[in-house]
C-alpha cells in the first residue's frame, strides 16, 4: 500500500512503524506491559468492536509495541500489514487459517525445516486439512498436485537446513494461474536478503526467533500481507470474501480491500486462537531488528569463507551452499537473494553418522542447540534432532542425511569459528 | 512520505464537506462504514442515493442526485461508490453542478481514466482505486495502531 521505496533498508530497519512516544518523548519504542486499554466512551468502544475504527481493546489482539513490530516487519518485507505471533509456527497456522477449511490442502516443497514437515504432514490434519509435499523443482509436479480443494503454495525462500534457494519467480507463475496464494516463509533469508513479495508471493511468513531478534531471546512469528491477492476472485476464500456471522455480516475483503487479509488475522485470528506475541518479545525483536542488514552482510561473509574452507578439506565429504560456486543453485542466488545464500549450511563429515556425532561434541564456540539465526554460531545434527521425527526419505528431501550436520554461522571473528571447525574434525576423524 | 502520499495528504487535510455517490444506509455496508468514519472525524457527509432518497444519515437528508445538492454548500470532494463503468455521467454531473469541487475520488475496485481525465483537464485532482477512510487512517497513524505499513516515518516528537 505504502510506496516506501524512497527510504533505504537501514532506515527503515530502525524507523518504520517506531515514533517518539506522544507522551513522554521516549525515544525507544515503550513497553506497553497492560492488557486492556480505556475507551472514550461508549460509541468509540462500540466503534473499535464493529471494526469500524482501528484502536486498541485487548492485548490478546493488538498491542502498541507488537503493533510497532507488526509494521516495521511488514515495511521491511514490501507489505501492507502484519500480525504478530507467538512463535513461527504459529505464524504458519495463522497464514493458513484465513485460507483453510476441512477437506482443503495447501501444496508444499518437500524442502522445508523438520518442524513444519511434522505440523504439515501430521498435525494439521486434526483440523481435516491436509498437505501434499512435492519436489519444488519439478514444476510440472507443483502443477499436478493442484486440485480443486487446493488453497495455498508454501515454501521457504532459502530452505533450513540450507543449500536450496527456492526459484519464487517460477513458483509464484503456478499460484497465479491457479488463483492461489503462494505463501513464503523467509525465516532463513529475511527481508534484507530476499522479498518474496517482489518475486510474486502473496504472504510472507517469519519466525522472528531467528535473524529478526538475531541473538536467541525470544519466540515469535509474524505474517505479512502482500495486499495483492484478490479473494473474491473464486469462492475459495469465503473467511475473506462472504460474510463473517461474528460481525454483523459483514464481508472482510468488500470492507477492508487489500487489508482484508491483516483485519482478518488481528479480528478473528488471534482473537480465537489466541496465539499472541507478548510486548516483552516485541522489544528484544525491536532491538534486534534495528541492526538486521549489518548482521547479515556479517553471517553471509562468515558462512561464504567457511563454506568454501570446508570444501577444501579432504576431511569433508561435501558442502551444501547455494553460496558455492559448486552449488547446483549457484545462479539462483543471484535473482531470489542477490546480496547472498544466507548463513545457514550443512555439510557431510567422512565417517558418517558417528563422526557427525564426535565432530558436534568437540567443538567449542560453536553451540550444540536447535536454534538458527543466532549472534552465535551454532551446529545441530538434524537427523538425530530437529528432523528426528522425520522418515529417511523425508530426511534425505530435506537436506538432513543422516551423514550430514547443518550449521548456523555467527557473527564472530571467521579465523576463530574455522580454528573450531578444524581441531573438531581432527577429532572427528581421527 | 513519498509524493503520491503527500498529495493525498493534502486533499484530505484541506477537505471539509464530501458528496458520496452510492452510499447505503445497511450498517455493514463498506459505503456506510466509510461515510459513519468521515462524519465522526468531523467531515461533512452529504448522501446520495435514490434508493434512500428522503432518510437521514449523519445528520443529512439523503438526495437522489447531485443536482439536488444545495448550491450553497461549498462540496469539495465527491467520493464514488459506484461501478466502473457508471462513473463518467456521475463525474459530468458533478463538474456541472458542483463549482467549487476540488477532488474526484474513486473507491476501491472503482477506475474510470475517461472520467478522470475529464476532471484532471478542469484542474480536479482525482484519486482512483482507493478508500478515504483507509488513506485516513494510514497517513494520520491511526492504522499503525493494527500493524499496517503507513510509510510514515518521523522522529519528531507530536505530544497528544
Amino acid at each position: 500500500m505504502a510506496d516506501t521505496e524512497s527510504y533505504g533498508f537501514d532506515t527503515l530497519q530502525i524507523h518504520a512503524g517506531a515514533r517518539p512516544d506522544p507522551t513522554t518523548g521516549s525515544r525507544q519504542t515503550p513497553i506497553h506491559q497492560t492488557t486492556a486499554y480505556v475507551f472514550r466512551d461508549a460509541e468509540h468502544a462500540a466503534a473499535l468492536f464493529n471494526l469500524q475504527e482501528v484502536g486498541y481493546i485487548y492485548s490478546r489482539l493488538t498491542n502498541p509495541t507488537v503493533a510497532v513490530l507488526q509494521e516495521r516487519i511488514a515495511t521491511l518485507e514490501g507489505g501492507v500489514g502484519g500480525v504478530c505471533c507467538s512463535s513461527g509456527h504459529a505464524a504458519q497456522i495463522m497464514a493458513l487459517f484465513p485460507l483453510m477449511s476441512p477437506g482443503c490442502n495447501v501444496v508444499v516443497s518437500t524442502r522445508l525445516y523438520g518442524g513444519t514437515v511434522t505440523q504439515f504432514s501430521q498435525t494439521i490434519k486434526r483440523f481435516g486439512w491436509s498437505a501434499k509435499f512435492v519436489d519444488f523443482d519439478d514444476l510440472s509436479a507443483i502443477s499436478e498436485a493442484i486440485d480443486e480443494n487446493t488453497r495455498a503454495i508454501f515454501c521457504e525462500s532459502i530452505a533450513n537446513p540450507g543449500g536450496y534457494i527456492t526459484d519464487l519467480d517460477k513458483i509464484s507463475e503456478i499460484s497465479d494461474k491457479a488463483l492461489i496464494p503462494l505463501i513464503v516463509d523467509n525465516t532463513s533469508a529475511t527481508p534484507y536478503l530476499c522479498r518474496p513479495i517482489e518475486h510474486g508471493a502473496t504472504l510472507v511468513v517469519h519466525s522472528t526467533t531467528k535473524y529478526l531478534t538475531g541473538n536467541g531471546t525470544v519466540t515469535g512469528g509474524c505474517v505479512v500481507d502482500s495486499g495483492k491477492f484478490d479473494w473474491a476472485s473464486s469462492n475459495k476464500f469465503p473467511s475473506l470474501s462472504e460474510p463473517e456471522p461474528a460481525y454483523h455480516g459483514l464481508k472482510f475483503f468488500e470492507t477492508f480491500g487489500p487489508l482484508a487479509f491483516t483485519f482478518f488475522g488481528i479480528a478473528i485470528s488471534l482473537r480465537d486462537l489466541g496465539m499472541t506475541m507478548n510486548p516483552q518479545a516485541a522489544h528484544y525483536t525491536l532491538c534486534g531488528i534495528e541492526t538486521l542488514s549489518l548482521r547479515m552482510d556479517r553471517h553471509v561473509d562468515n558462512a561464504e569463507k567457511i563454506a568454501k574452507w570446508l570444501e577444501e578439506d579432504s576431511r569433508v565429504e561435501f558442502v551444501s551452499y547455494a553460496g558455492l560456486k559448486s552449488s547446483p543453485y549457484y545462479e539462483r542466488v543471484k535473482h531470489i537473494c542477490p546480496r547472498g545464500a544466507g548463513g545457514l549450511f550443512t555439510f557431510g563429515v567422512k565417517g558418517g553418522y558417528e563422526a557427525c556425532i564426535k565432530l558436534v561434541d568437540s567443538l567449542e564456540i560453536f553451540s550444540h542447540v536447535a536454534n538458527l539465526g543466532d549472534a552465535r554460531s551454532l551446529i545441530i545434527h538434524s537427523a538425530s534432532t530437529t528432523h528426528r521425527q522425520l522418515t529417511r526419505e523425508q530426511q534425505e528431501a530435506a537436506g538432513a542425511a543422516p551423514d550430514t550436520v547443518r550449521v548456523s554461522i555467527g557473527i564472530e571473528s571467521v579465523e576463530d569459528l574455522i580454528g573450531d571447525l578444524d581441531q573438531a574434525l581432527a577429532k572427528a576423524t581421527a | 512520505m513519498n509524493a503520491n502520499d503527500k498529495r493525498i495528504k493534502k486533499i484530505l487535510d484541506s477537505t471539509k464537506v464530501i458528496a458520496c455517490v452510492g452510499v447505503s444506509s445497511n450498517r455493514i455496508r463498506p459505503s456506510y462504514f466509510v461515510l459513519r468514519y468521515l462524519y465522526f472525524k468531523n467531515f461533512r457527509v452529504i448522501p446520495i442515493n435514490p434508493v434512500y432518497a428522503g432518510e437521514i444519515l449523519f445528520g443529512e437528508k439523503v438526495l437522489s442526485s447531485i443536482s439536488e445538492i444545495d448550491p450553497e454548500i461549498k462540496v469539495d470532494m465527491l467520493d464514488i461508490f459506484r461501478k466502473s463503468e457508471a462513473v463518467l455521467p456521475i463525474v459530468e454531473d458533478a463538474l456541472k453542478h458542483l463549482r467549487k469541487l476540488k477532488t474526484i475520488w474513486m473507491q476501491i475496485g472503482v477506475h474510470n481514466e475517461e472520467a478522470a481525465r475529464l476532471a484532471s483537464q478542469q484542474g480536479l485532482e482525482v484519486v482512483q482505486n482507493k478508500c478515504p477512510k483507509i488513506e485516513y487512517q494510514r497517513l494520520f497513524g491511526e492504522l499503525r495502531m493494527a500493524g499496517f505499513n503507513t510509510g510514515v516515518i518521523s522522529s519528531r516528537l507530536i505530544l497528544n
